[in-house]
C-alpha cells in the first residue's frame, strides 16, 4: 500500500492545485505500469533468481536474456519479419485508402453510404472466422509464408480503419480549397498530391500510427499464415516453452522488446493521439 | 458539409474495393461454401443444405460460448466505459503532465496481444508474479488455471488494463473540444460538479463515446489471443469465448462444416449489433451538425 500513497503524494506535491485528480491519475498509471514493470524486472533476472526467490527488483542484474535474443537469428528475425509486413501493410493501406477517403468526404454517389458501412463490416469481422479461408486462399496462390500474405490479410481490417480515420480528417478541410485549386488549373492528381495531401499530413500520420498498431499487435492471422520465413515475433515467443520448462527470463525480454517499437511510435504522435483515437471526429 | 453528386467518385473507391474483395469477399465465400457442404474426405464435397446451421443452432456448446461471450462483453463495457470517463475527467488538461499521461496510457494499447497475455500470465502466477504472490501472501486462494472465479477475474482485469485507456483517450479528446465559455456559464449558474458533467460534458462527449462503445464491443466480441494465452479457455471451458471455440473447431478439429456455419452466425451477430451502434452514432453525428 505504501507504494500507492507515495506516488500519489509525490504527484500531488508537484501539482498542488489539482491534488484529487493527481491521486486518481497516479493510481491509474500505477495500475497500468506495474505489470509492465514486472515484465521488465523479470527480463533482467536470470532464471534461478526468477524461480527461487521473490524479489521486487533484480538482485543480480543480467542482460543475458537480451543477448540471447539479439544474437540468435531465429529470435531477432522475428522482429525483422514483423517489421517488414507491418510496413508493407501501412503502405498498401494508405495508398488505397487515401483516394477512397477523399471520395467519401467530398462526393455523394450511388451506394456511398452502404459501401461505407460494408467497408466497416470488415473491421468487425472476427479474425477467427477468416483464419482458415485465408490459409487456403494464400496457399493456393502460393503466397503462404510470405510477408505480403500477412500484409494483405491485415489489410482486411486496416483498410476500412484507414478510410474511416482519413475521412474524418478530410472532412475538416474546407471544400473551397479544392474549388480554388481547380479554378487555378490544377489537375486532380496534381492537386491531390501537391496541395491536399500536405493539408491532411497530420491525419495521415495518425492513420499510419493506427495501421502500425493494429498490424503489430495482431497474432492469430499472422501466425496462421506463416511458418518459417515470415514468422512474426509474437509467434516466435511461443518457442520459449521447451523441454526444461519455460525460459521465463528470455520470454520476458522478448516481451519487453515488442513494447519498444510501440513506445517509440507513440512518442512521435503524442499530440494527435487523442484526436486520432476519436477517428478524426472531434 | 454539403457534398456534390459525382458518380465518377467510384473510380477513387475502386482500389479499395478490389483489395477488400480479394481479402474479404473471396474468403467469406469459402466459408459460405463450407457451411452448406459435407465431406467424406479426399476433397469430395456434397450438398448438405442447412444441416450444419441446424446442428449448430441445437448445439449446447455454441450457446454456452455465446453466453460467456455476452457476459464478458457486458462486464468489460460496464467497467471500462465509466472508468474511462472518470479517468478522462481527471487527466491534466495541458502541459508536460498531459503528454506524459497520454504516452503512458497509450502504452498498453501498443503491446502485441499475446504479450499482453504473457504479461498477465506471469503477473498472476502465485510463485513468480507480483499479483499472485501478493494475493497469496494475503491469504487469498487465487489460482487462475484452476479456479473459475479467479480465471474470470484475471481475464476481466486484464482487459480493463489493456483497453480502458482507449475509452479514456476518446473521452479526453471529446472533453478537450468543449469551449471554456460553457464552463464559465455553468459557474455563473452555480451548477454543481455533477450537473456540469450531466448537462455539459456528457452530451458533448456522447459522439466519441459511441465510437468507444462500438470499438470496445467489436473487439471484445472477437477476443481471442489474450484469454487464450492466459487461461487457454479453461479451467474446463469456463473462459472459452466464441473465437477460441471457433479456432478450436476449425483449425484444431478441422470440422469445416460446423465451423463455417458457426462463423457465419458469429459474424452476423456482430454485424447486427454493430449496425445498431453505427446507426445511433451517425444520427448523433447529424444532430451535432457535422
Amino acid at each position: 500500500m505504501s507504494d500507492f500513497t507515495n506516488t500519489a503524494t509525490k504527484r500531488g506535491f508537484a501539482l498542488p492545485k489539482i491534488k484529487g485528480n493527481a491521486i486518481v491519475m497516479g493510481l491509474y498509471l500505477l495500475f497500468l505500469l506495474l505489470p509492465i514493470y514486472w515484465l521488465l524486472n523479470m527480463s533482467l533476472k536470470n532464471n534461478s533468481e526468477i524461480l527461487n526467490s521473490f524479489t521486487l527488483w533484480p538482485q543480480d542484474l543480467t542482460f543475458d536474456n537480451y543477448i540471447t535474443i539479439l544474437t540468435d537469428p531465429s529470435w531477432y528475425m522475428g522482429y525483422v519479419n514483423s517489421m517488414i509486413y507491418v510496413v508493407m501493410n501501412m503502405v498498401i493501406s494508405l495508398v488505397v485508402a487515401l483516394p477512397a477517403a477523399y471520395a467519401f468526404s467530398r462526393y455523394t454517389f450511388l451506394g456511398d453510404k452502404h459501401l461505407f458501412f460494408w467497408l466497416l463490416t470488415n473491421r468487425m469481422a472476427p479474425p477467427a472466422v477468416f483464419a482458415l479461408p485465408f490459409f487456403q486462399l494464400y496457399s493456393s496462390v502460393g503466397l503462404f509464408d510470405t510477408h505480403i500474405a500477412v500484409a494483405l490479410a491485415h489489410a482486411l481490417f486496416n483498410v476500412p480503419l484507414a478510410v474511416w480515420i482519413l475521412e474524418g480528417f478530410m472532412r475538416g478541410v474546407p471544400k473551397e480549397i479544392d474549388e480554388t485549386a481547380y479554378i487555378d488549373g490544377y489537375s486532380f492528381p496534381r492537386f491531390f498530391l501537391r496541395i491536399f495531401t500536405p493539408l491532411v499530413a497530420s491525419g495521415i500520420g495518425v492513420t499510419a500510427f493506427f495501421l502500425f498498431m493494429f498490424s503489430w499487435v495482431e497474432l492469430l492471422l499472422s501466425r496462421t499464415l506463416t511458418s518459417v520465413n515470415a514468422k512474426p515475433i509474437a509467434a516466435t515467443m511461443t518457442r520459449t516453452v521447451g523441454a526444461a520448462g519455460i525460459d521465463w527470463g528470455v520470454l520476458a525480454a522478448a516481451g519487453v522488446l515488442t513494447i519498444i517499437p510501440g513506445a517509440l511510435v507513440i512518442y512521435f504522435v503524442r499530440n494527435y493521439i487523442a484526436k486520432g483515437f476519436a477517428l478524426g471526429r472531434v | 458539409m454539403n457534398k456534390t453528386v459525382n458518380q465518377k467518385a467510384w473510380f477513387l473507391i475502386l482500389p479499395v474495393l478490389l483489395l477488400v474483395a480479394f481479402s474479404a469477399v473471396i474468403p467469406l465465400m469459402t466459408v459460405v461454401n463450407y457451411s452448406v457442404q459435407d465431406t467424406f474426405g479426399q476433397n469430395k464435397f456434397f450438398w448438405a443444405g442447412l444441416n450444419w446451421f441446424k446442428e449448430m443452432m441445437a448445439s449446447e456448446r455454441m450457446w454456452d460460448a455465446l453466453g460467456r461471450q455476452i457476459a464478458f462483453s457486458t462486464i468489460i463495457l460496464a467497467i471500462e466505459i465509466p472508468l474511462g470517463i472518470f479517468v478522462a475527467l481527471n487527466m491534466p488538461k495541458k502541459g508536460f503532465w498531459a503528454s506524459t499521461c497520454l504516452i503512458l496510457m497509450s502504452l498498453p494499447l501498443l503491446i502485441p496481444w499475446n504479450v499482453v497475455g504473457t504479461i498477465w500470465q506471469i503477473f498472476g502466477r502465485v510463485d513468480i508474479g507480483l499479483l499472485g504472490y501478493t494475493l497469496a501472501a494475503m491469504g487469498i486462494d487465487y489460482n487462475y488455471t484452476q479456479d473459475f472465479y479467479a480465471a474470470w477475474a484475471t481475464v476481466i482485469v486484464m482487459d480493463v488494463w489493456h483497453w480502458t485507456s482507449l475509452v479514456a483517450l476518446l473521452a479526453y479528446a471529446g472533453l478537450q473540444s468543449i469551449p471554456d465559455a460553457y464552463y464559465q456559464a455553468a459557474k455563473i449558474d452555480q451548477a454543481s460538479r455533477w450537473k456540469v458533467f450531466r448537462f455539459i460534458e456528457l452530451p458533448k462527449i456522447m459522439g466519441v463515446l459511441m465510437i468507444a462503445i462500438l470499438l470496445r464491443f467489436m473487439d471484445s466480441f472477437m477476443i481471442y489471443t489474450e484469454p487464450f494465452v492466459v487461461t487457454g479457455g479453461g479451467p474446463g471451458n469456463s473462459t472459452t469465448f466464441l473465437s477460441i471455440d471457433l479456432v478450436k473447431m476449425a483449425l484444431g478439429q478441422f470440422d469445416l462444416g460446423p465451423a463455417a456455419a458457426f462463423s457465419i452466425m458469429y459474424y452476423l451477430v456482430i454485424l447486427l449489433i454493430s449496425y445498431v451502434f453505427y446507426t445511433v452514432m451517425t444520427n448523433l453525428d447529424k444532430r451535432d451538425g457535422h
